[in-house]
């Protein structure tokens, strides 16, 4: 390969192939002002040394954040490695191992690497340009000296220069057509041609990496502008899109969640198919799909259907199926037979069969606040432990078993707590556990007395008339998560673009190649050569089929006479030999 | 396929399995003997030093089979054994490949859409790769390298993650599945290939620098590294292998994040999987860049290749079955 410093590219002064003289070494440097030293400095960071490390050290910092929960990916793996390591934990969250990718060690690393990335694409952008408006350079004195380089003599007919000025002529007529910028340089006793190509390649290292700074970007303030809500409906429940109706919203920095577009979803039904038992996979549930009907202020409401891998798009906004489960309804009336509490309870999944766990709250209308913890079988059994559990996803043999608190649901001081969970430190447990009352267990359509006369529960049966068996007997629940994503798209081209850039930053030769043509003795001498500028496995076969290709197109009265170009007796190497 | 019973169909799959890993068995010992038998028609040979023979120039040019400059070459070493090696790979590999197919017709989709179907598709692209290559380079020093990668992985996840056929996940269904992890699956055999020319890379290297050190009139050792190109060479061919595997792992990081975002609504998310395939990509790039920096080409970048594609097991292995993430579709639970 060259280590010719004439390059015609601007490279960062430790780059392979750039002459090493031409730097002179930061040790020997004499004494730096402050402008020395800034200069040394950011000649420092924008080495390619500094980018390779950098780069090494991205490597390293990222692995972590797959060791350690994150809060960003896994909120709940994080609660859970506090209590499990209550004494790692508080240190890990210090070295901000729960936010890495948010972390300042993190953020220092790709904010220098990126700084030292423009720091080095601007100049050479600048060069870059300057060298696309330049003319390849002048013919080296002897093209003898390149590894690729072929000679054959030709026959002069006539005028020996006007012969090889013609041999010149044609040869840069068919470089031009093959793509290269050609220039002229004949002096006194021979002529040449200097042809370059492969502008392109460091055209796509200069996008490849301007581009990464515009994912950068774009992610940066894209994020900013994107927001993301999430949202439980029960089936036959709607929602309105505005900021109340979301039970939890992650907005960008610059969304104003006053603006969202006003529009309402309700989710008719949710379908899931069950892998029969016998079959391979059995049990296994799949096609999930939420019908809704979505309506705009002053149109017609629409179907709509949500899928896992095909979001659903309203308004600008993209409805995402996050989960689903089982929200057994139940009606508690107190002892006079009021109805005190009458809802459809999401319980979140805790196993593939869909074991459901649940908490119904009743802040009012019994003497005292009362938690129920439930747990729902769709296809109850029981384990030889004596243990409940599920053995199926499907409506086979529903069962839901309630365990009952009495006392202070902590709910009234306005401390947020979680519709999922129980706190039951200030309560009694009246039902189920070690409260001397059994667990209260129900099927759809049942009726049980609660505890100590405080009334009546039902599980009721929301199945349609004439259904068969269970089936449709508990209503379903979807998890919708609803996105606004302004970055996505920007984030998608710019990624392309320096996809293609890479592309022809790696795989386009840059190359220069010359023909000379000098008047000798016995005829026209004519010499090609060829220099690689970087990786170019294809030079070889390069300079061949130019050399060829010429020699074809050489007057019929010129033809070589004397050697085939392979033949070369000055070449250095022909390897394919 | 109607009228056939999957369950059956993946038995016959298994089956060839074994077949093809116990000829790549058959195939590794042939190498294996090649090898060593090298070493003695090295020395017959007489040849004085490497450079010459197999090698190009200055990274162009193609090596090609045991063409070394006639004059001085008295016998033009066979190597039998490898080309034994070959054969045998061949065959394995057409098991291989009809092992994948029926796996596929079982499960009635693309054969990669689990670990064990992953491994499957992935090692059979890896050695097709590595036969497809020698068709334009003489790489038959990398055959026991590759075939008892072949072997150990192959069998290995065979043991480790065969699961029967059963419908696919919701997520799952997507044609993302078909060009993400193809794609994926692609790029991993040429960091495999880049890797195993690497490896040949840092022991030719350390030779070179021995022979150099050495007193001009010592005894060659006997070696098969004398049959085998240079180190810069090797270096420059791996380059190639792992660029093209570079922009191949690019794609699959871009359909990756485009699936992500239709599947869990957000194109990233630092998941543990595509925390991985990011750091993997990194590491190439640092593996590009060192090729382009003055005193990390040679030894040093060969070891970040070395790196990069033990990360590339890793997160294969120990990343899919012990790490926690959204990219639970190794078929093992559940
Ligand atoms: C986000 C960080 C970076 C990534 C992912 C990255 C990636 C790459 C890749 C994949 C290539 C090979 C493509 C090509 O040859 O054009 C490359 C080449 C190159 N990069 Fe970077 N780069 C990064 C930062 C930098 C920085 C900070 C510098 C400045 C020092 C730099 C300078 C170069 C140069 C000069 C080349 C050409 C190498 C050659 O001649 O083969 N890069 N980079």
């Amino acid at each position: 390969m060259s280590n010719s410093p004439s390059d015609g590219v601007l490279r960062p002064s430790d780059h392979a192939d750039s002459s090493a003289a031409s730097e002179p070494d930061d040790i020997t440097q004499p004494r730096l002002g402050v402008i020395g030293w800034a200069r040394w400095g950011w000649r420092q960071l924008t080495s390619m040394r500094t980018a390779l490390v950098l780069l090494l050290l991205l490597a390293i910092a990222a692995v972590p954040g797959s060791l350690v929960p994150q809060r960003s990916a896994d909120p709940n793996g994080v609660t859970q490695y506090f209590t499990d390591n209550p004494d790692l934990a508080p240190v890990l969250d210090k070295l901000s191992l729960f936010d890495v990718y948010t972390s300042p060690w993190f953020s220092a690393i790709y904010l220098l690497l990126f700084i030292s990335l423009i720091g080095c694409v601007l100049p050479r952008t600048k060069h870059h340009w300057k060298a696309l408006r330049s003319q390849p350079p002048r013919t080296p004195a002897r093209l003898s000296r390149l590894d690729d380089h072929r000679t054959r003599t030709i026959a002069v007919a006539g005028d020996a220069d006007a012969t090889a000025a013609a041999a010149i002529d044609t040869a840069a007529a068919q470089l031009r057509k093959s793509g290269y910028r050609v220039a002229r340089y004949d002096a006194r006793g021979s002529y040449s041609v200097s042809a370059e190509r492969g502008y392109l390649r460091e055209t796509g290292n200069l996008v490849f990496h301007a581009a990464l700074v515009g994912v950068l970007i774009a992610v940066g303030v894209g994020g900013g502008f994107t927001y993301t809500g999430q949202r439980v409906l029960v089936e036959g429940q709607a929602f309105a899109n505005s900021l109340l109706d979301y039970s939890s919203f992650n907005p960008g920095r610059f969304v104003n969640g006053d603006t969202l577009s006003p529009y309402s979803m309700t989710l008719d039904q949710f379908d899931v198919t069950y892998v029969p038992p016998g079959q391979p996979g059995s049990g296994q549930a799949g096609d999930f799909v939420a019908h809704v009907t979505t309506q705009a202020p002053g149109a017609d409401p629409r179907d709509g259907e949500v899928r896992v891998n095909h979001p659903l798009d309203v308004q600008g906004d993209r409805v995402y199926l996050l989960g689903n489960g089982y929200a057994p309804t139940v009606t508690i009336r107190d002892a006079d037979g009021r109805e005190v509490f009458h809802d459809s309870v999401a319980f979140l999944p805790q196993d593939a069969n869909m074991t459901s766990l649940g908490v119904i709250k009743v802040a009012d209308g019994l003497p005292q606040q009362l938690g129920l913890l439930g747990f729902f079988y769709p296809t109850m059994d029981v384990l030889p432990s004596g243990a409940l559990t599920s053995t199926y996803g499907d409506l086979e043999y529903p069962v839901l078993t309630l365990r009952v608190y009495e006392g202070d649901l902590g709910i009234d001081d306005g401390t947020p707590r979680s519709v999922y969970t129980l706190d039951p430190s200030g309560m009694t447990q009246i039902a189920g556990g070690d409260s001397g009352n059994p667990a209260i267990q129900l099927m759809p359509g049942e009726t049980e007395d609660l505890p100590n006369g405080l009334g009546t529960i039902t599980f009721e049966n929301e199945a349609p008339a004439g259904a068969s068996g269970y089936d449709g007997s508990v209503k379903r629940f979807a998890s919708l998560s609803i996105h606004r994503d302004l970055a996505g798209p920007w984030v998608l081209a710019f990624a392309l673009l320096a996809l293609f850039g890479l592309l022809a930053a790696l795989f386009v030769p840059r190359r220069r190649m010359w023909v000379k043509a000098t008047p000798a003795a016995d005829g026209v001498r004519v010499e090609y050569a060829g220099l690689a500028r970087g990786e170019d496995p294809t030079l070889a076969a390069a300079v061949d089929q130019l050399a060829e290709k010429h020699g074809a197109a050489l007057p019929a009265s010129s033809r070589p006479h004397t050697s085939d170009p392979d033949a070369d007796a000055g070449a250095t190497s022909n390897p394919e030999k | 396929m109607p009228g056939t019973d999957p369950l059956l169909l993946d038995e016959i799959s298994l089956l060839l399995v074994w077949t093809a890993v116990a000829i790549y068995v058959l195939a590794f010992i042939a190498y294996a003997i090649d090898l060593a038998r090298r070493s003695d028609l090295a020395l017959k040979a007489k040849d004085e030093v490497v450079s010459r023979e197999l090698v190009t120039a200055g990274g162009g040019g193609v090596i090609s089979a045991g063409t070394g400059s006639s004059a001085s070459v008295a016998s033009k070493p066979r190597y039998l054994w490898a080309r034994l090696g070959t054969v045998l790979t061949a065959l394995g590999f057409v098991f291989h490949l009809v092992a994948t197919v029926l796996r596929g017709i079982a499960a009635e989709r693309v054969p990669w859409s689990n670990m064990y179907e992953f491994a499957l598709t992935g090692l059979l692209l890896i050695v097709a790769v590595y036969l497809a290559v020698l068709t334009r380079y003489d790489l038959r020093f990398l055959g026991s390298l590759m075939t008892g990668l072949a072997v150990l992985l192959l069998g290995g996840a065979t043991l480790a993650f065969h699961v029967e056929v059963v419908p696919l996940a919701d997520p799952l269904k997507s044609v993302w599945l078909v060009v993400h992890v193809f794609v994926a699956s692609l790029a991993t055999a040429l960091f495999a290939l880049a890797f195993g020319l690497s490896v040949v890379q840092l022991i030719q290297a350390r030779r070179e620098r021995k022979l150099a050190e050495a007193p001009a009139d010592a005894e060659p050792k006997r070696s098969f590294l004398r049959t085998v190109p240079n180190a810069d060479a090797l270096e420059s061919l791996a380059y190639r292998f792992a660029i093209v595997g570079f922009i191949f792992w690019t794609f699959t990081l871009i359909a990756g994040s485009i699936w992500a975002n239709d599947a869990w609504g957000r194109f990233w998310g630092f998941d543990t999987k595509e925390v991985w395939t990011f750091v993997i990509w990194v590491l190439y790039a640092g593996y590009i860049h060192a090729r382009a920096t003055r005193g990390w080409r040679g030894t040093r970048s060969a070891w970040l290749s070395i790196i990069g594609f033990t990360a590339v097991l890793f997160n294969f292995t120990i990343v899919n079955v012990f790490f926690k993430g959204l990219h639970a579709y190794s078929g093992l639970t559940t």
